[in-house]
Parts: structure tokens; C-alpha cells; sequence
């Protein structure tokens, strides 16, 4: 009896200590990034595990960067521009493909499928002329065009997932009082779809509030940036003199308001996730 | 010919009787069409955008990668046939597939994505066993696995280049207090480690993904075959092999396929954590070094090319096994 009391403590307090290890994984790494962005100075310089100031110094000096509070702005307009644009292509082409059987669907379906797999250094030249020749190098607008490459095929792939779920006598109640596809579409489909609508939109806006070479490529002068780039082009004299403080300060500021979003929405992005690869 | 405006078919929806046998015949042909019309023409669009950011700037640079174009001067270029991939040249092979650079960019890259995917699998895996039991605080651990998914690449690169930095960073200081290093080490400059810090920040960043997508299978398994297996007094750990792993494996290996796919373009990470170096360069860390840093855009592009091609193998691969899944499924 003692020994079975024992091997359960035993393995109650191996698994406590697997959550622990679980808890510390993920979370020190940003925890580390907060407690180094209230350092300064000489501070930075020894290794801390607990707070022991709480400087405003780096987060002042950022935010005092013209620079860097335009790109947020850049990177603010860039993703919501993203997200409608991707929602309004990705809903209308998701009606058709959730709810209309033609011949050639699993064609699209594939097509859609197949450019979401594309390495986008595979198109980097081919774009970049493409920018050029639209005279949007070194604009904003170029990174909401050029990002519809990653953002619509998933949206696409998970409004239709969510579409083809929805109940058939929806659909066939408005056919019968004779509306139209759009009718339809807006009237029927759109006011059920605003949980998917909200998964998916989120995930566009992460991708594109995430997104890197494209920025990097397409974008020359600070005042064009988005914070990405902003980020990993923050410089010091040299390797070993980046203003750590300052890029932790950065850091956080860019990422809190994207932790807080997903926290409120977590379920909504794990089903948006499942939905997105389980049925890929 | 049928103009089948809303109008007509509203007429004759409200006009016709439903149970008159010859108009409920010709009814859902004519609105059937009339769908088919209406699905193509939202359809178009979304197929034109993909058209211009994804097939024609593919076509353009897969012609690119046979001219010598320039990144300064992109719209002036000859025609240099198979010179950027391979060419003969007094003795010497030159091109792409005789760059030792390019090869080893390749070999990193493979090398990445098989240790970090089979990391992140087991991971991800043990992660999503752990929050599939009952336990109080569940929602907050899962809530804090979102964490890393939620943060930037560039950031988390950021995060750990500082974490990992040879003179202040953290990770040498645990590693030393602990007694496993005697010195601290130069993770991101060292040839031997710098992959592994690599490899250490993607796996931090992707294993949330990962454990999710378990999560959600695990979710989905039926009960009663565990309580067979608890009834006939099974060990667990064989209960897992032979049971939950079989049921889980086509959603494991949806995800590994995902991922797989995602590793072999990877460029963010490597290209703020290490920039340059030729020790963890991946292909597309190569590719873009040649288009944009050395303007060359016929030779980048060639380079660009063989990586899609090696990733449109994987991927007709992986459509061609999964067909069956998504066919019966379409």
C-alpha cells in the first residue's frame, strides 16, 4: 500500500516537473527579452534572472526613433490591408469552391494548394520586376501586393473548409426566394462565417505583421519599413556593440500587442490551424 | 443566351409549383448554371492575383536564370542559355551546380530541416501528450505553448542571438553555473555550434505548432479503445505505441509534411541570427545573397529555380501519396 503511495507522489512529481520544464521552454525566452528590455547601461552586462529595475530608458529611446514608429505605422496599415484584401478574394473564391460541385474545382483546389508551398525566394526576381514596373519599389504598397502570395492561399484553403460545413438548407431556402450567388453569399454565408472570418483573418495578419524578405527586398529607405526589418537592421558600431537594450525594448513592442491578440483568440487559431493543415 | 439575371429565376422559383413535375426538372439546371456561372466568376479573381504574384513572377524567373540580368538594371539583359547553372569553361566548371557554396547551402538546409522537424515532432508530440491529460492549469500551459508561435521569427532570432551572445548571454551563464561548460562558447559564430543555435531557436519558434496539431488528433481519438486497454491492464507506454501513434500518424504526418516544406525554405532565422555565414546558409540565404547583395539577378534566379524545383518534387510527392485523402474528399 505504501509503495503504490509512493510511485503515484513519484509520478505526480515527475509530471509536475515535465510542466515545468514545459512552462519554462516557452515562456523564458520572452520573459528574458521583458527583463532586458528595463535594463541599461552597465546593467545589461551581467546576467540577471530576476527583475532588479524597471528602466523606461530603452523603450524611450526607441520610441523617440521618427523611424521606427513609422514602420509600426507601416506595419500596422500593411497588415490590415493584407487581411482585407485576402478576405475579399479569399470569401468570394471559398463560396465557390464550398459550395458550387463544377468540374475543376480540384484543379483550383490544387492550384491553390500548390502556390502556398512556393519558396518565395522562387519569385523574388520575378516580383521584384513585377514591383518596379508598377513603380511601387520602396512603397508600402508593394508588401500588400506581393503578400496576397502567402496569405490568400490559406485563406482560401480554411473559409472554404469552414464554407463546406455550414448546412445545406441554408443555402437552399435562399435559391428558392430566388437570390442571387451574392445575395447569397452576403446575406446567408458572410453573417455565419465571422468566427472563420476572424480565424483567418488573424492568421493573415500575423503572417503579414511577421513577414521578412519580402520587406527586405522591396523596401530600401527606413522611412518605408516595416518593423521587421526595422528590428534586424538595428545596428551599433559593431557585432559586439548592438544596443541589446534598445532591440528588447523593440522587441517587446512589436510582439506584446501580437501575444496579447493570441491569448484572446487561441482557440479561434488552433481551429484555424487544424482546419488550414488537416484538411492540406 | 440565358441572360438569367436574379430576376427570371425569382419569377419562376415563386411562380412554378415545386410539385409540377417538368418545371422542377428544368429549375435546378437553370439555377444550377446559373451557380456555375456565378462560382467561376468569383473565382477569376482570386485566380488572376495568384496569377500575378505567384505564376508569372515564377515564369519571369525561371527566365531570368537564363539571362545575365542585373538587380540594377533588370530590364537589360542577353540570352545566356545553361551558363548560370552549369557551363564548361576553359577546364573549369562554373554555374550554380558547381558552386561548392551552393552545395553546402543545400546540404545545411537538409540538415536543418531533418534534425529540426524530427526535434520539433518529438517535442511537439510529448508537449501535446502532456496537455491531452486532465490536470488543473491546462489552459494556461497551453496558453503559454502559443507564446512562441505568436512571437516574430525576427524577434525570436533577436531574443536568442542575445540569449546566446559568447560575452553576456545567458545561456553560456546557466550552462557554466551548472559545471557543463568550463568557458562560455561562441554560439553564433562558431562553425561547429551555429548551426545548432540555428536549429535551437526554430525549434523553440515551430514546436508550438506542432503540439497543437497532435493536440487536435489526440483529441479526436475515440475513448473506449483506451479503456480496453486500461481494462486488460496494458502499459501505458505500449498502449502508446501501439495504439496512439498508429491513430495520430496520418495527422503527424500532415503536420511533418508542413513542416518539412517550411524548413526547406527557411531564410528569416538563419539570415538575422547568422547572417552570411557559410556555415548554416540555407538555399534561399544563397539565392538571395546572389540577387540582391551581388545583383546578380541570372545567376540568383537559377539558384531560385533549382530550389523550387527540389520543393515542387517534395511536394508532387507528398500530393501524389496524400491524393486519395483529398480526391475522396473534393
Amino acid at each position: 500500500m505504501n509503495r503504490k503511495l509512493a510511485k503515484k507522489l513519484i509520478s505526480k512529481i515527475a509530471f509536475l516537473m515535465l510542466l515545468a520544464i514545459i512552462l519554462i521552454f516557452t515562456v523564458f525566452p520572452f520573459y528574458y527579452a521583458i527583463l532586458t528590455s528595463f535594463e541599461s547601461g552597465s546593467e545589461l552586462f551581467t546576467v540577471e534572472y530576476w527583475f532588479s529595475s524597471f528602466d523606461l530608458a530603452n523603450y524611450q529611446s526607441v520610441l523617440s526613433q521618427e523611424s521606427f514608429v513609422k514602420s509600426i505605422w507601416n506595419s500596422v496599415f500593411v497588415s490590415f490591408s493584407t487581411v482585407v484584401i485576402a478576405m475579399a478574394f479569399g470569401l468570394t473564391a471559398a463560396y465557390a469552391l464550398g459550395r458550387v460541385q463544377f468540374r475543376g474545382r480540384g484543379t483550383v483546389l490544387m492550384i491553390v494548394l500548390s502556390v502556398s508551398m512556393f519558396p518565395q525566394v522562387a519569385v523574388l526576381s520575378g516580383l521584384f520586376e513585377v514591383i518596379r514596373a508598377m513603380n511601387l519599389y520602396n512603397d508600402p504598397l508593394a508588401l500588400i501586393f506581393s503578400y496576397t502570395i502567402f496569405t490568400l492561399p490559406f485563406t482560401v484553403w480554411i473559409l472554404t473548409t469552414f464554407m463546406r460545413q455550414l448546412p445545406k438548407e441554408l443555402e437552399e431556402a435562399a435559391i428558392v426566394d430566388g437570390a442571387s450567388p451574392l445575395t447569397t453569399l452576403f446575406r446567408v454565408f458572410i453573417p455565419l462565417m465571422w468566427p472563420a472570418m476572424a480565424t483567418t483573418g488573424l492568421l493573415a495578419f500575423i503572417a503579414a505583421w511577421n513577414e521578412f524578405l519580402f520587406a527586405l527586398t522591396f523596401t530600401l529607405t527606413n522611412s518605408e519599413r516595416t518593423v521587421p526589418v526595422a528590428i534586424a537592421l538595428i545596428t551599433g558600431g559593431s557585432q559586439h556593440e548592438l544596443p541589446w537594450g534598445n532591440l528588447m525594448a523593440a522587441s517587446v513592442i512589436v510582439t506584446v500587442p501580437l501575444v496579447i491578440l493570441v491569448l484572446i483568440f487561441q482557440r479561434r487559431i488552433v481551429s484555424g490551424l487544424t482546419a488550414g493543415a488537416v484538411k492540406g | 443566351m440565358a441572360h438569367s439575371t436574379p430576376a427570371p429565376a425569382e419569377t419562376e422559383a415563386l411562380g412554378k409549383s415545386p410539385t409540377a413535375s417538368s418545371p422542377a426538372r428544368r429549375r435546378p439546371s437553370r439555377v444550377h448554371r446559373q451557380r456555375l456561372r456565378a462560382a467561376w466568376l468569383f473565382l477569376i479573381p482570386m485566380l488572376l492575383v495568384l496569377a500575378a504574384v505567384a505564376g508569372w513572377p515564377l515564369l519571369r524567373t525561371i527566365w531570368f536564370s537564363f539571362t545575365d540580368a542585373s538587380f540594377a538594371s533588370i530590364s537589360e539583359y542577353d540570352w545566356v542559355g545553361f551558363e548560370n547553372y552549369l557551363v564548361y569553361d576553359d577546364g573549369l566548371w562554373f554555374g550554380v551546380l558547381a558552386d561548392p557554396a551552393w552545395w553546402q547551402s543545400v546540404w545545411n538546409t537538409l540538415f536543418f530541416t531533418v534534425v529540426s522537424v524530427g526535434l520539433e515532432t518529438v517535442f511537439g508530440l510529448i508537449i501535446a501528450l502532456t496537455l491531452n491529460a486532465q490536470f488543473r492549469g491546462r489552459g494556461l500551459i497551453r496558453a503559454a505553448t502559443l507564446i512562441p508561435w505568436a512571437v516574430p521569427t525576427i524577434v525570436s532570432a533577436k531574443m536568442w542571438g542575445w540569449m546566446l551572445h559568447d560575452q553576456f548571454g545567458i545561456i553560456n551563464d546557466m550552462l557554466m553555473t551548472l559545471g557543463i561548460i568550463a568557458e562560455p562558447l561562441n554560439w553564433t559564430a562558431n562553425a561547429d555550434l551555429s548551426m545548432w543555435a540555428v536549429i535551437m531557436v526554430d525549434v523553440w519558434k515551430t514546436t508550438p505548432f506542432m503540439a497543437l496539431l497532435t493536440l487536435a488528433a489526440l483529441q479526436m481519438l475515440p475513448s473506449d479503445c483506451y479503456e480496453a486497454a486500461k481494462v486488460d491492464g496494458i502499459h501505458p507506454v505500449r498502449v502508446f505505441f501501439k495504439v496512439t501513434l498508429p491513430l495520430i500518424l496520418p495527422a503527424l504526418m500532415v503536420a511533418i509534411i508542413f513542416r518539412v516544406l517550411d524548413a526547406l525554405r527557411v531564410f528569416d532565422v538563419i539570415y538575422v541570427l547568422t547572417s552570411n555565414s557559410e556555415d548554416t546558409m540555407s538555399m534561399s540565404v544563397y539565392a538571395r545573397q546572389q540577387l540582391v547583395q551581388f545583383q546578380d539577378v541570372g545567376y540568383g534566379s537559377a539558384a531560385s529555380t533549382v530550389l523550387f524545383l527540389i520543393i515542387a518534387l517534395a511536394t508532387i510527392t507528398y500530393l501524389y501519396l496524400g491524393r486519395k485523402q483529398i480526391g475522396g474528399e473534393a
